[in-house]
């Protein structure tokens, strides 16, 4: 009997060597949770400095979004993340380098249709999904604190 | 003229010679255990190019533009030429090929198109319908990274079971029979196959059961058993589909390859315990690169006599992997044997 589709994908499952959970875990939470330790340190910093807590929440992510951009053009942040992982997409650097990355690659195409164009082609669908789920969760608070 | 034997297989008569290969690539290559076998490694990805995909069609004008001075030919000579790339519309063969001024057949195999391209040329050398006939194809990491995956500056993870594609070009010269030279005996053009695999990440997986299909078709045509080959060449299967494949010809054929006598373009190219390739090589320039330089070497000196090269591609698109479609497969392969004067 010829080997069937079901019969296959077992066996390509089987020969697939895993990602390495412990390892991808482990530097997951070691970069994110450094990331998220600067955050709180630019916090600190900037009320120190002075700024009110408006500007604060204002000025730390933006730092963090430069500082991303720049590892990122200098194409440092993608070694990075190769081993961080999760734990430089998920905090605001992640969304950064979504950003860059494009607006870098398709510079080849021209400024308009290519870093134009194409600047939201990954964070494009965060961004959209983001949004809208804002737009329900303010329907649902707003129905709620009608009553 | 070719003819057909089994339902499959066409054998060529005339044992069209390969007058001569080039194989051209870039850093991580040329920093693989292959580094001294090719003609020319590029200390930098772009080759000088204002884009990625300017770059590999550079590397295939070099290919071709070596192979040709190793053959001791100028283009004009040339009567055909078969070429093909993994970018859109094949660009990186037609602007790579534009200056040369030889008749042009552009193909498209995905990764199996040097097989492609030299079982092409081989039929239309052996039909006397080309004196010189030419088969070319490149790949570029960058350029197919851009295509088919994430810019590259993206921060990202990829599972164990990629493969990276191989930025290096590899081109043949195919003329009428010469004594001196590894010859063509036959090619086996392969069937599409798809046993269901979905994820893009895991090309060996989907492409292994085209190449035991082919290889299978190619013995039972022959009449022979994996013996009378001393190699059967995979050209991009990787570590994972390397063990599928073998698994699939013993389960599914009941052919029994044994190690020695099998080896994988995609695992020859880099080392997978210092180089960062995951699974292994693919992309058309791997087949191309490692054929064109170590293994028509090792023909020509006679330590191989008889190479089956079985060059796999993935025949999807970005489209296709986005409408949640499988990925089909083809393999096509070429039996390239050493000089008749050479030493046994």
């Amino acid at each position: 009997m010829p080997t069937g589709k079901q019969e296959y994908d077992q066996m390509a499952k089987k020969a697939a060597p895993p990602s390495k959970k412990g390892k991808d875990l482990f530097f997951a939470f070691l970069f994110g949770g450094l990331i998220c330790t600067l955050g709180q340190a630019l916090n600190v910093l900037y009320a120190y400095l002075g700024f009110s807590e408006t500007e604060v929440k204002a000025a730390t992510p933006v730092t963090l979004i430069v500082v991303t951009a720049a590892l990122t053009g200098a194409g440092v942040f993608d070694k990075i993340a190769k081993v961080a992982g999760a734990g430089t997409f998920v905090p605001i650097t992640g969304f950064a380098n979504a950003i860059v990355s494009p607006a870098m690659e398709f510079r080849a195409e021209g400024r308009v249709l290519g870093t134009g164009a194409k600047l939201f082609s990954i964070a494009g669908p965060v961004i959209v999904y983001g949004v809208s789920a804002a737009v329900v969760y303010g329907l649902i608070a707003y129905i709620f604190h009608l009553y | 003229m070719a003819q057909r034997i089994g339902r499959y297989t066409l054998r060529f008569p005339s044992h069209p010679a390969v007058l001569a290969g080039a194989a051209v690539v870039g850093t991580t290559e040329g920093e693989g255990p292959l580094r001294a076998e090719f003609d020319r490694v590029f200390p930098d990805d772009t080759l000088g190019e204002s884009s990625f995909e300017k770059a590999e069609s550079a590397l295939q004008r070099e290919a071709v533009t070596l192979a040709l001075e190793k053959a001791g030919k100028r283009p004009r000579d040339a009567d055909l030429i078969f070429a093909g790339d993994l970018l859109n519309q094949c660009i990186g063969s037609s602007f790579g090929l534009r200056d040369f001024g030889i008749p042009f057949v552009g193909v498209y195999g995905a990764c199996s198109t040097m097989a492609l391209a030299l079982g092409l040329a081989g039929l239309a050398v052996d039909a006397n319908a080309a004196r010189l006939a030419l088969a070319v194809t490149s790949s570029h990491f960058c350029s197919a990274e851009r295509q088919f995956r994430q810019p590259l500056e993206y921060g990202g993870q990829r599972p164990p079971t990629a493969q990276r594609t191989a930025t290096a070009a590899g081109a043949s010269v195919l003329g009428a029979h010469e004594p001196d030279k590894p010859y063509l005996a036959a090619a086996t053009f392969g069937r599409i196959v798809d046993l269901g695999v979905q994820d893009a990440n895991n090309m060996g997986a989907a492409m292994a059961p085209a190449a035991a299909r082919t290889v299978a078709d190619f013995l039972h045509d022959a009449g022979a058993g994996p013996d009378s080959l001393d190699l059967v060449l995979t050209g991009d299967l990787g570590a994972v589909g390397t063990a599928l494949f073998r698994t699939l010809l013993n389960k599914d054929y009941g052919i029994a390859l044994s190690e020695t006598r099998h080896a994988d373009c995609g695992l020859l190219l880099y080392d997978r315990e210092t180089q960062d390739v995951h699974a292994g090589g693919s992309g058309c320039g791997c087949s191309a690169s490692v054929f064109n330089s170590h293994i028509l070497r090792q023909l020509q000196c006679g330590a191989l006599r008889r190479v089956l090269l079985v060059a796999t591609g993935a025949l999807l698109s970005q489209t296709s992997t986005l409408q949640g479609e499988s990925i089909p497969c083809v393999a096509h392969a070429v039996l390239v044997c050493a000089p008749e004067n050479g030493k046994e």
